[in-house]
């Protein structure tokens, strides 16, 4: 038996949306960070879903790229996450206001 | 393999400009503090060669070549934002120079940066399938979340920085998950597969009107477009002046580029309902972009929202293409879209490099009011901002002007005469905040309980930069043809 591609889909929409939502409410710029890879690993469900629906694999090849990436991103963002805490002393986005946000 | 050997030759440039940044990572610390300028012009020999190749093939100017099995593909189009980029690329390295020296920057990843991020443009303007435009996009936008916090002593750098990240990382989001949506509605991810795929099918698909929304979403946060402009001012004002400058210029004009791709090769057969969607983001924009700019009191905030309203003038011309009507069939849309923002950016390069060094103290001088009485002080600096200013606000004799001429021009050809009138009255109205600092720089006297006033601090690099964004405002101002038809023949075929 196999479960239909349109199952996925909601998974995926709902660990995206979790996502979204936490970028959105959240105020500690870690969490940010977590709900960002929330929102990329919920694509990969996605890609890796309809690259067995469509049994083609280059959905599976972008999935290398996309993780290959958000670890990239996630090492960038850390860097500059400690040198904000060094500098402030917080991780708080709401105390980040030397801009107008 | 000969083929593979072919499909290097092909994305040749790329090669030398990684080669290079790599380079310049692992001689950075070999080199003494003293000589980093160095690296710089190694930099600049590196984008030097890249010219060479690339304007080398100007006399086969549409000859389509494809490479690894069409992920990249090097057209026209390609090659006409290559050589803007490569342009905008070495003028903002020189404008580091005087720059970086003065802020006590002098770090050689610097330039290491750059040239990635250029790498990653590069591959957004000539990749052919959403992987490719997506890899280079991320790299494009993880240098410059580095290169934004480079001023580690200085906090405002630093939460622009960790601002720009994380909506940057967010919108990244958007856009991937927009990607594989499109890859289900499609089955593949390559720009023809996917036209190919929704040829029939219109926004009655749901799957395909999200991935749509998401794309433009995605899309609409790099090129700062309203509602997703809430970064622009906080990181153009918190980054280096110099970083600034890239970013208006390059990073716009490059994500410009593979929105246009991705919209026109990949999404055509929606332009009915993209160019609607567009309409309403480009008013949005232009109306928020001009207001919110006249309240400002920093010259970067204000250049920031001024930025963000020329990509509303930009998209005029792809909703003009779009709709599609007139004798070229959008063609003369998107063209304007290309000379427009290959026009901004000698105005906006030129307006950064004169507020970069333009100090006070060890500070840079970006209020304002710092710039009262410049014109007494020093005539010519006062004169180059006034050049600038006049060509942003798109008065003609400048390039500005012609670049809003043919946006224009191109939406009444579309039927959309109404929305060139809203777009030239937010014109006039965006004069007022580019005259007003003429007028503080000609007609009002500094602060006498000041103290320091501020100058421009001279320097070879800089008259360089000022002298090529002068001459690209001034003489494209006067004599736009060469541009204007490289712009109509690389523009993309839309189907």
């Amino acid at each position: 038996m196999t479960i239909p591609v349109f199952y996925y889909l909601i998974l995926s929409a709902v660990v995206f949306l979790t996502g979204l939502v936490g970028v959105l409410i959240r105020r500690n710029i870690i969490i940010i960070l977590l709900s960002v890879e929330l929102m990329l690993n919920a694509t990969n469900i996605n890609f890796v879903a309809f690259s067995q629906y469509f049994h083609n694999v280059a959905g599976q090849v972008f999935v290398f790229f996309a993780l290959t990436i958000a670890a990239a991103e996630v090492a960038v963002g850390l860097a500059i996450i400690i040198a904000l805490h060094r500098a402030k002393s917080s991780i708080n986005v709401d105390e980040f206001q030397l801009l107008k946000w | 393999m000969t083929s593979y050997g072919a499909d290097l030759l092909v994305i040749l440039p790329e090669l030398i400009v990684v080669g290079a940044a790599c380079l310049l990572l692992v001689l950075e610390p070999l080199t003494p503090p003293s000589r980093k300028e160095l690296l710089a012009w190694l930099s600049l020999g590196a984008l030097a060669l890249c010219i060479g190749l690339t304007g080398g093939q100007i006399s086969v100017l549409n000859l389509r070549v494809s490479a690894f099995s069409d992920l990249v593909v090097v057209d026209g189009y390609a090659r006409f934002w290559k050589l803007l980029l490569y342009g905008v690329t070495g003028l903002t390295i020189l404008m580091s120079l005087p720059y970086l020296k003065a802020e006590r920057l002098q770090l050689g990843e610097y330039y290491g940066f750059i040239l990635l991020a250029l790498s990653g443009m590069m591959v957004m303007v000539s990749g052919a399938d959403l992987l490719t435009i997506y890899l280079g996009t991320e790299l494009m936008s993880l240098s410059l979340y580095v290169m934004a916090g480079l001023k580690r002593s200085s906090p405002r750098s630093l939460e622009a920085s960790a601002k720009y990240f994380v909506l940057g990382a967010f919108s990244s989001g958007l856009l991937l998950y927009g990607i594989s949506l499109l890859y289900g509605v499609a089955g593949g991810t390559k720009l023809g597969a996917v036209a190919a795929a929704i040829g029939s099918r219109g926004f009655d698909d749901p799957l395909l009107l999200i991935a749509t929304i998401l794309l433009a979403a995605g899309f609409g946060f790099k090129l700062a477009v309203v509602p997703f402009h809430m970064w622009t001012p906080d990181v153009y004002q918190g980054a280096p002046t110099s970083v600034t400058a890239f970013m208006a210029v390059a990073s716009k004009a490059a994500s410009f580029a593979a929105f246009l791709r991705v919209f026109v090769e990949g999404l055509g057969g929606l332009k009915a309902d993209w160019s609607n969607l567009f309409l309403l983001l480009c008013l949005v924009t232009l109306i928020l972009g001009n207001l919110v700019a006249i309240v400002q009191t920093n010259i970067k905030r204000m250049l920031a929202y001024s930025s963000i309203a020329h990509a509303g003038y930009a998209l005029i011309g792809l909703v003009a293409a779009g709709r599609g009507m007139g004798e070229s069939g959008g063609a003369s849309g998107l063209a304007s879209v290309m000379l427009y923002l290959a026009l901004y950016a000698f105005m906006t390069l030129g307006a950064f490099a004169v507020i970069g060094m333009f100090r006070k103290g060890g500070l840079e001088g970006e209020d304002i009011e710092d710039f009262a009485g410049l014109a007494k002080r020093q005539p010519l600096a006062a004169f180059l901002m006034l050049v600038f200013m006049v060509s942003l606000a798109g008065i003609p004799p400048t390039a500005g002007f012609i670049g809003k001429f043919y946006v224009f021009m191109a939406a009444v050809e579309a039927g959309l005469a109404w929305l060139a009138v809203v777009a030239l009255i937010f014109a006039a109205i965006s004069a007022y905040y580019y005259m007003r600092v003429v007028m503080v720089m000609y007609m009002r006297e500094p602060d006498p309980s000041a103290g320091e006033v501020p100058q421009l601090v001279a320097s070879p690099a800089l008259t360089v930069v000022l002298a090529c964004a002068v001459a690209g405002v001034i003489l494209f101002g006067l004599f736009p043809n060469p541009l204007v038809s490289l712009a109509l023949q690389s523009v993309l075929p839309l189907k």
